[in-house]
């Protein structure tokens, strides 16, 4: 890059993104730095962001040694996959059929995916507790991916960016002699994967963030999920070792901010759902 | 046996009735252009040939065999799209190879790594190999085997979905404008690469355009639609010379036919000018209103003399081969135009006065529902009356 693109425009915009970023990246900044403090140091009335004593090492230790850290994070992988998994398979179908085939009832089905998109978990929360307890799946994978298998935001999201796909390519599918199962397969999914990354990253950020859910379903600590953990390791020790909870949450935030940093151009691309044109 | 025939085929969308009882035959190795305007529903009529869409009613016969309710993949038909339709995610050969795939392989064959186990697998993906170059070859688009569609130009997308369709030798080729994304030097070259590759196939053909110069160079006969009907089925010089409704005159040949409107007179002779036609089967009572037709190459142009309609020259176009005359009949309002050798054209130029005649053997005449009129030229219906006594 030459200096030349450095013009005064440009330096505007950049410091005004730049100071956008910081604010919303300084809780986690303050994270970090805590989680290199020792107790003494966290509770000082100066508030400085370098630690004075290196305490990372220890901090570190003390998250991984009091709870199952494996567990959660073994457990928030497993639920988020299922629930991904179950998602997109059952998404992609419904959205296909209610974007490109024609049936009598499709127009009732948009308004009750639209209908869907209004109802927050919280207000089925209850009835769906009551029917996992008298079911006995409480404290199980079960109940903790079922809920979510059908997701009414996916399939309007795949509605959406196969209303874009041209129906050309359909028939054209139609009359190499696809079946309607081998069209998805061969011909939607392969040119979808924009709107599915970006999908999966809603999704798993969503469900590997929830504490809501598995607060509800959950009572036995070897199917507790990350944040739900968190919760337990407060619980369990008596409170106040800040540097220490903060040192295992930045482990359980670290997958997701990998895996973003891996996936970004995907993500942007889904997100911009550009994947198809031109 | 006709390889295809389309019987009263209606078609409505919602309250719009699309499709008017069409019914067209095409007989074994026929190259026939549907032309119409743009909306006139042609995709829908080669849509619900494919079996992508149903017809209302009407019948659809391949080679003699009722399939009117078969599935699309069933019919053995292929079809060109006028976006090609190619799947972007896959590479021209392995587009090519869709439909034999889908088609040589058992469901079990075409499982990602179970099917490579199954006895003459090998055998069988070498043959769609060799047949997908092969027709590469034929196409000439060997070197663009391995590209996808999104690196490829308007006219290798369109030689690829040729391939495409053409590979497994269908027992009938549809084709939606294929050629009107394509800039206009590539166009007429085309037009030329797909009669040939016509002639070689043999395979009935049917192809949609909305350029009548298009099906006109290409056909072997021409469908004329016009707002759902078909309005005549004949060869291009007939559609040309002795078009059956206004219409069709009106759509086919540029520049446009002329129209004047005018009335039948006595002795059901209808005049142009001082040209005068008379209707061969006398119908018409006197004083019905007809419109008159006549191309522009059939109208003459002179400086000199009384005979004929007085009018202004408006504006000239120079084509080289040809001048385009606008003249302005002032009398009752209307342009008429003339298509003049160069030389014929020389001492013209805008704002002078002209005389215009009209070839007598050339006047078409339309009833008002839009209909042609057998009509004569009125000095030879006296000869031929005086002939026979
Ligand atoms: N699926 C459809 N739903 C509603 N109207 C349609 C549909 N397909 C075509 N039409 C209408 O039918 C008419 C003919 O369309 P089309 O067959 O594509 O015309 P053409 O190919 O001759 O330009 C148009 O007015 C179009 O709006
Ligand atoms: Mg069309």
């Amino acid at each position: 890059m030459t200096s030349a693109s450095f013009t005064p425009g440009r330096v505007a915009r950049l410091s005004i993104l730049g100071l956008g970023a910081l604010v919303f990246l300084a809780p986690y900044i303050f994270m970090v730095s805590t989680a290199g403090k020792a107790q003494s140091d966290i509770f000082t009335s100066s508030l400085s962001l370098i630690p004075q004593q290196w305490f990372y090492v220890q901090n570190f230790a003390k998250a991984l040694s009091r709870v199952s850290m494996g567990r959660l994070l073994m457990n928030g992988v497993v639920v988020c996959a299922l629930i991904l998994v179950f998602q997109v398979v059952i998404a992609i179908p419904c959205a296909y059929a209610m974007a490109k085939l024609k049936f009598r009832a499709a127009r009732a089905l948009m308004v009750l995916v639209m209908l869907g998109l209004l109802v927050p978990i919280h207000a089925t929360a209850l009835p769906l507790y009551v029917a996992f307890d008298r079911a006995g799946a409480l404290n199980s994978y079960v109940a903790l991916v079922a809920p979510f298998t059908i997701s009414v935001f996916g399939i309007f999201l795949f509605l959406q960016f196969f209303r874009a796909m041209p129906d050309d390519l359909i028939h054209a599918a139609r009359l190499d002699g696809m079946s309607e199962p081998g069209i998805i397969a061969r011909v939607i999914v392969p040119n979808a994967w924009p709107a599915v990354t970006a999908f999966s990253i809603f999704s798993v950020v969503a469900h590997w963030n929830d504490l809501y859910w598995p607060l509800i379903v959950v009572s036995n600590q070897a199917y507790a999920t990350p944040p739900l953990g968190l919760l337990y390791f407060r619980a369990a020790e008596a409170g106040d070792d800040y540097g220490a909870l903060m040192a295992a949450t930045l482990i359980i935030t670290f997958p997701l901010v990998a895996a973003f940093l891996l996936a970004q151009k995907r993500f942007v691309e889904g997100i911009t759902m550009t994947g198809l044109k031109g | 046996m006709s390889a295809l025939s389309l019987r009263n085929i209606e078609k409505s969308f919602g309250g719009n009735h699309i499709l008017k009882g069409v019914t067209l035959d095409a007989g074994p190795g026929e190259f026939i252009a549907l032309v119409g305007p743009s909306g006139c529903g042609k995709s829908t009529l080669l849509r619900i040939l494919a079996g992508l869409e149903t017809a209302d009613s009407g019948d659809i016969l391949i080679a003699g065999r009722d399939m009117t309710a078969a599935h699309a993949a069933d019919r053995n038909i292929a079809m060109v799209f006028q976006s090609y339709a190619l799947y972007p995610h896959l590479t021209a050969a392995q587009n090519i190879a869709v439909p034999l795939v889908m088609r040589r392989l058992t469901r079990a064959r075409r499982l990602p790594f179970l099917g490579r186990m199954m006895p003459g697998q090998r055998k069988a993906v070498a043959d769609i190999h060799r047949d997908v170059r092969d027709m590469a070859a034929s196409l000439k688009i060997d070197h663009l085997l391995d590209r996808k569609p999104g690196q490829m130009s308007g006219g290798q997308r369109q030689r690829v979905a040729l391939a495409r369709a053409m590979v497994r030798r269908p027992s009938i080729f549809l084709m939606d404008e294929p050629l009107s994304n394509l800039d206009a030097n590539l166009r007429v070259h085309a037009r030329g690469e797909i009669v040939d590759l016509h002639r070689r196939a043999g395979v009935p053909t049917l192809y949609v355009t909305h350029d009548q110069a298009e099906a006109l160079s290409m056909a072997d006969r021409v469908a004329v639609m016009i707002g759902g009907s078909l309005l005549q089925l004949a060869s291009p010089q007939v559609i040309y010379e002795d078009p059956q409704h206004v219409e069709v005159a009106k759509f086919i040949g540029q520049p446009r036919i002329n129209l004047i409107a005018s009335q039948v007179e006595d002795g059901a002779t209808v005049a142009l000018g001082g040209t005068r036609c008379r209707l061969v089967d006398r119908a018409a009572a006197a004083g019905s209103a007809v419109t008159l037709g006549i191309r522009p190459e059939f109208v003459s142009v002179s400086r000199q003399g009384n005979e004929g309609l007085p009018a202004r020259i408006e504006r000239l176009e120079f084509l080289g081969s040809e001048v385009i005359v606008y003249c302005r009949l002032d009398a009752i309002g209307e342009t008429m135009v003339a298509k003049v050798t160069p030389a014929e054209g020389a001492d013209l130029s805008p704002g002078v006065p002209v005389r215009l005649t009209a070839d007598a053997r050339h006047i078409f005449v339309f009833s008002k529902d839009g209909s042609r009129l057998a009509a004569a030229p009125l000095s030879s219906i006296v000869t031929r009356e005086a002939l026979h006594g």
